[in-house]
């Protein structure tokens, strides 16, 4: 029988072509011929398409003037923008009533930093605050009619001021009624079962613009003078519902995600349907589907644009309304790359912060 | 009856009475006439083969099943449609699954708080402190922070005893608590269900662990196809058992 010592073998540096920038270089670009040709033909593309885009829209645009004639280089015309600026952020609304409009958002963007960011106290309180309170201090400043605060009639709100009140009451509503859809469908209850799963498919069955054409052109029709209301409820409610089906269809799969043991214990510990819900299964369940939600949030954000088709004047809408001044003629491209700019920010913000999301709340369990 | 038989009778609480329960899944004859007394304090085994229906007869006793025929009577309440009677059953009655089934998302402290505060309305502090009181006795006071995923199988199981037990009941029911683990911590999470045997709890354990039925057993009962077959005292159970599939399961464990 041999024995065998072995001494401790020296660590030894990596081959040189699997480190440094090379090696990175050789292993994700260059890795075969096929690769190698994709890299290039990439780079190409960037090369000729990037700086050109830069220089219109930075280094050779004009910023500064208050008429067409004051855009003299061959860049952008970012003058057509900030001179219509007040008009894109708050459509018709009164100039001498503009405070109203930024107090609420100012308010509603503290209460909602308060609420997401970590370690800030009485986060309940904020939060029962946010969901009682604000919307009634919303209304009163943005329509008026009491305290004092002349009334501004919905015709004439625009803007990005339109845009941001469709969606955040879009996602304020969508969420908690595609909840109840989500849970109604896999109750045990009939009624309830089948009442969410009629409005489920019958609201994903149509397409936005009907829903929007429905609700501005149909029901003045079919409805008694009295009855009607605000044309711009009337778009809200159909975009809410229409919203709250899909979120309830991303929150079922959620919910089929839980293991039945999770149920069972929550049952042999005695907590009720509602509690075992609220406590137990609903914070997985939605975790597991932040990206589908804001996944959501992002397509009802961007359909809000729709309302223009029925004569809302959005943020789009208002933009585009601009293309018609004889005094502006031919700034499309500056509008719209504005508006995709805007659009592009808040959606972005969105995604980030589900991923933020997602790491702070992963517990470590794997499944 | 003698003297002593009657006062035998009435000073023993029946905690748990199953009267000619019948279940059904289906088409399927899943529990077969089934009747149980368990008194107070009274530890006792099941055991049989795989699919005769030891889970089915447990969770029907806090009604996470239905049976369909028969009367089950917990602390003196008959299981029925009744929600109420279903809560205050569920309230005498501590589960321990063999999956565990922990709350992934919260930690270990909250696990054992929530239904005391939710269901029993206590003050989290005073259910905070006694949520740590059962930690300390299952030996995992020091992980109370920790998320349920960040502990070994046996920890977890640990602490889904000591979350039973803050709800503080008369009744435990185990589901073969230990089945889903390595064999070296098995024995972590049999000590702690001797202790609370040693405490005089009335425990109703599905297991096929021998040794444990043998230190703690009052009965044990053997079920086949949906039935109870033997039931008898354990060192006589297992050196002498009675009918020929007893035999023949005893053989194929042991
Ligand atoms: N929800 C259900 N629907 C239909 N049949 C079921 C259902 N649950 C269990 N069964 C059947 O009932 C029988 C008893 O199941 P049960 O889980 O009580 O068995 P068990 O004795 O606990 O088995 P094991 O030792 O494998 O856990 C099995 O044959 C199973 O297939
Ligand atoms: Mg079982």
């Amino acid at each position: 029988m041999t024995v065998h010592i072995t001494t401790p073998t020296p660590d030894k540096a990596p081959p040189a072509s699997s480190v440094g920038a090379v090696g990175w270089l050789r292993k994700n670009l260059f890795s075969s011929i096929p690769n190698s040709i994709f890299t290039i033909l990439g780079l190409l593309l960037i090369y000729n398409l990037v700086p050109p885009a830069i220089n219109w829209a930075f280094f050779t645009a004009d910023w500064v003037g208050s008429t067409k004639g004051d855009c003299t280089s061959e860049g952008a015309c970012w003058v057509f923008v900030i001179v219509r600026i007040r008009q894109f952020l708050f459509g018709f609304y009164p100039p001498s009533e503009y405070w109203r409009v930024i107090t609420a958002f100012s308010l509603v963007g503290v209460l909602v930093a308060w609420l997401l960011i970590e370690r800030t106290p009485k986060k309940g309180v904020v939060a029962a605050f946010t969901v009682f309170c604000y919307p009634i201090i919303a209304y009163f400043l943005f329509y008026g009619g009491s305290f004092g605060l002349p009334v501004v009639e919905t015709h004439k709100w625009g803007g990005l001021m339109l845009t941001l009140i469709l969606a955040t009451i879009g996602m304020f509503c969508a969420l908690p009624i595609g909840i109840i859809l989500a849970l109604g469908r896999r109750s045990s209850m009939p009624i309830a079962k089948s009442m969410s799963v009629v409005f489920i498919e019958f609201w994903r069955g149509v397409p936005l613009i009907t829903v929007l054409f429905m609700s501005s052109v149909m029901l003045p029709i079919f409805m008694p003078e009295t009855w009607q209301f605000d044309k711009l409820l009337r778009a809200l409610i159909g975009i809410v519902f229409f919203q709250s089906a899909y979120m309830a269809e991303v929150v079922r799969g959620g919910l089929q995600a839980i293991p039945r043991g999770q149920y069972e214990a929550a049952e042999a510990l005695g907590l009720s349907y509602w509690k075992t819900m609220f406590f137990i299964i609903l914070p997985q369940a939605l975790k597991l589907v932040i990206p589908g939600i804001v996944n959501t949030f992002i397509a009802l954000f961007k359909d809000t644009t729709l309302v223009l088709i029925i004569g809302l004047f959005d943020l789009l809408a208002v933009v585009q309304a601009a293309f018609a001044d004889p005094k502006w003629l031919g700034f499309s491209v500056e509008g719209y790359v504005f508006v995709a700019s805007v659009y592009w920010v808040s959606c972005f913000s969105m995604s980030r912060y589900s991923q933020h999301l997602e790491k702070k709340l992963h517990t470590g369990h794997a499944r | 009856m003698t003297v002593e038989n009657a006062q035998q009778a009435t000073s023993d609480e029946v905690m748990v009475e199953l009267r000619n329960v019948n279940k059904w899944y289906g088409d399927f004859h899943v529990l077969k006439n089934i009747n149980l007394k368990v008194t107070k304090g009274e530890r006792i085994i099941i055991c049989g083969p795989s699919g005769c229906g030891k889970s089915t007869l447990i969770r029907c006793m806090n009604r996470l099943e239905e049976h369909q025929e028969g009367d089950i009577i917990v602390s003196g309440i008959t299981l029925d449609d009744d929600l109420k009677h279903i809560d205050r059953v569920r309230r005498d009655i501590g589960m321990v699954f063999q999956q565990f089934n922990l709350f992934p998302h919260l930690t270990v402290m909250e696990n054992c708080c929530l239904a005391p505060i939710w269901v029993q309305k206590q003050p989290r502090k005073e259910a905070e402190a006694i949520a740590m009181k059962f930690l300390e006795r299952v030996q995992i006071a020091d992980q109370a922070k920790k998320f349920p995923g960040q502990l070994s199988g046996g920890q977890q199981q640990r602490v889904a005893i000591a979350r039973s037990l803050c709800m503080n009941p008369s009744i435990m029911l185990f589901d073969e608590p230990t089945s889903a683990l390595d064999p070296e911590m098995i024995k972590e999470v049999l000590d702690v269900m001797v202790d609370l045997a040693h405490e005089g709890m009335t425990m109703l354990c599905v297991t096929h662990e021998m040794g444990f039925a043998k230190t703690v057993a009052n009965r044990v009962l053997f079920m086949d196809a949906g039935e109870i077959i033997e039931e008898n005292e354990p060192n006589e159970f297992f050196d002498n058992p009675q009918s020929d599939r007893t035999k023949l399961f005893l053989s194929q464990i042991l």
